[in-house]
């Protein structure tokens, strides 16, 4: 967190490469790591459990929407490609795991890698047009794969399990241990939100992340220094795709449930806004962004429903939450786009490198 | 003569990389016709003439960009005329270009490591584990980057963004991420455009290393005729789309239709 260099000496390429180079950052990790696993006992243990549970739904939100915003920010901050179309992924990923679980009654650990290989297969098709067109072309081809998957499933009983076009699915289960209330399904997520954090800041450091960055950067220059740059950008769709799968996933064993209902388009805008807000191209931005744009809501709903009775009838109080909702997401990524393309990642390093060398300003 | 020294004749002879009558139209514009010229093993040569007499052209299809309408090139005697400039990138020839094209929002350090992207095998499983042969791998590669890093003295540039550096600098990586290729050929085009007399020294002795220390063989386009003249093995002459000149400098200063048609000219051509 707030640390300084001076007086740390490395000696090998290998420490120098590490991802925590200084020992007291290796402490902060540890210590937040820690600290994220002590939660739910801390929280049982200050609160009544109803309120323990409902901040620990909360927080499970928050996991689900970390791995899926890593994957976006891997296609769209990382390789500089658009992509409209990470919800109808998810939703790939998450029929594919419950049909599974449901017809052919496979657990969650053959059912997870199957929905994200799957989303993973899509989001390579949907990508194809990224070899051909950029920018604002690319954001409506891949717009076009979203309505096109999202009706896909709906219309599709065989996919979509009939009418409703949902499926129930299981709660997962390992070894007889089933995950049931939110403080088991907690530990079930941190596990794989743990997983795919460490997985992309590695990626993003090696061979296969540079390629992407270099594509973002200069694609001509990346391809003449032997990146193939087709194959790059199909990978990168892949690969955000396959994180996309995980996260609908996740949420299907979160919720019990397979809608897509939870996949539309303006999913894939939240995640877009989580994104932009958190920090194009950082793991630590789209954590942060995960975490706030998975609150705003939450803190709206709050806000209109306490302050707003004193201006609305309690009846349309719901309604207005969620136009208030749509407002303020539209104006904060507008703000952020204007005053902090780099979003809150920046903001936390601007707030950091002040300390760095304080108390002096050089 | 004996046998072996025949073979050693011929290997000295036997030229790096062959353009065979190479023609490219752009519409109804001729931007190459009919060029051929052989570079030697081992040699820098440069390839000089008026702007749009189709020099960058030529080096674009040389390094894949365009594909020629007519002719062939080949690298050890390999044709590479239909290859992508990734393929041709693996077959050992780097660029670097007339303008800059760095990554600029990596360290250098990051875009010497791109430089090194062929050499490299790691795939998305072992980057994400990070772990054994990925991560020794990444150690190897980042010393032949640090050999590197000293050769052009950018050893306080490492872990700075390429976006922030002056021009000269941001030359001197290009030239660093290109060398990282191992490149068995590397073409620069213009590698001192717009630089001050001291930065082209620096490059110009850059240029010489690479090709001395390191055993490149050099393609250079080059406006600064005194360079070209004094450190070219050969030097082959374009004006508009075609090659009117070709051999070691004192051959070419002598050719009449060059000086006509380059060095004679109002445009003047500089100090021979």
């Amino acid at each position: 967190m707030f640390h300084r260099e001076s007086g740390i000496f490395k000696t090998t390429y290998a420490a120098d490469m590490a991802l925590y180079p200084l020992p007291i950052a290796k402490a902060t990790v540890a210590v937040i790591a820690a600290a994220v696993v002590l939660l739910p006992f801390v929280l049982g243990a200050l609160m009544p459990a109803l309120s323990a549970n409902y901040y620990l739904s909360i927080i499970n939100l928050i996991f689900i929407a970390i791995v899926g915003a890593l994957g976006l920010n891997i296609l769209v901050g990382y390789t500089g490609q658009i992509s409209i179309g990470h919800a109808a992924f998810m939703s790939v990923g998450a029929y594919t795991a419950a049909n599974l679980a449901v017809r052919w009654d496979l657990p969650f650990w053959i059912t997870l890698p199957a929905g994200g290989l799957m989303a993973a297969l899509i989001g390579a098709v949907v990508g194809i047009p990224s070899l051909r067109i950029k920018g604002l072309y690319l954001a409506i081809a891949t717009l076009a794969g979203q309505l096109i998957i999202e009706w896909t499933i709906n219309h599709v009983p065989a996919i979509s399990g009939g009418a409703q076009a949902s499926i129930e699915v299981p709660k997962p289960h390992l070894f007889g241990y089933e995950f049931k209330t939110q403080g088991q399904l907690y530990f079930f997520l941190l596990f794989f939100v743990a997983l795919a954090i460490v997985a992309t800041l590695n990626l993003v450091r090696s061979r296969i992340g540079r390629a992407f960055v270099a594509i973002r950067d200069q694609d001509i220059a990346a391809e003449i220094i032997g990146i193939n740059i087709y194959r790059y950008k199909l990978l990168a769709f892949a690969i955000s795709s396959f994180y996309a799968g995980v996260t609908g996933v996740l949420y299907t064993y979160y919720l019990g449930i397979a809608n897509y209902e939870q996949f539309q388009i303006v999913v894939s805008i939240d995640y877009l806004a989580m994104i932009i807000i958190g920090g194009l191209g950082s793991v630590l931005g789209s954590v942060l962004g995960a975490i706030f744009v998975t609150l705003l809501p939450i803190a709206i709903t709050w806000i209109v429903e306490s302050l707003g009775t004193l201006v609305f009838e309690m009846q349309q109080i719901q309604h207005v939450v969620s136009n208030v909702r749509v407002i303020t997401f539209g104006l904060l990524i507008i703000v952020f786009l204007v005053l902090e393309p780099e979003g809150l990642n920046r903001l936390w390093r601007n707030i950091r490198n002040y300390f760095r060398v304080w108390p002096f300003s050089y | 003569m004996s046998a072996a020294e025949s073979l050693a004749d011929r290997a000295a002879a036997s030229p790096i990389l062959t353009v065979q009558g190479v023609s490219k139209k752009f519409g109804g514009v001729t931007a190459v016709q009919d060029v051929s010229l052989e570079v030697p093993r081992g040699a820098i040569v440069s390839v000089i003439g008026p702007n749009g007499a189709g020099k960058t052209s030529l080096l674009n299809m040389v390094s894949g960009f365009y594909r020629p309408d007519t002719g062939v090139i080949a690298l050890e005697g390999d044709a590479i005329t239909t290859l992508r400039p990734s393929q041709i990138a693996a077959r050992g020839i780097a660029r670097t270009f007339q303008n800059i094209a760095l990554f600029s929002g990596l360290t250098v350090l990051d875009n010497l490591m791109l430089g090194r992207h062929v050499h490299m095998r790691a795939g998305v499983l072992s980057s994400a584990l990070y772990w054994g042969p990925a991560r020794k791998e990444e150690i190897a590669h980042r010393e032949r980057c640090e050999e590197i890093i000293e050769f052009l003295k950018l050893q306080d540039l490492r872990k700075q963004q390429t976006g922030a550096l002056s021009y000269g600098l941001r030359k001197r990586v290009e030239l660093g991420r290109a060398l990282a290729l191992e490149p068995k050929v590397l073409l620069l085009d213009e590698p001192m455009g717009g630089m001050n007399q001291d930065e082209k020294e620096d490059m110009a002795r850059h240029v010489l290393d690479v090709n001395i220390e390191r055993g490149v063989t050099v393609v250079l386009i080059e406006h600064d005729m005194g360079v070209v003249m004094d450190i070219s093995d050969r030097v082959f002459v374009l004006d508009r789309g075609r090659r009117i000149g070709g051999g070691t400098p004192e051959e070419v200063q002598r050719t009449p239709a060059v000086i006509q048609a380059y060095l004679g000219t109002s445009k003047g051509g500089g100090q021979t």
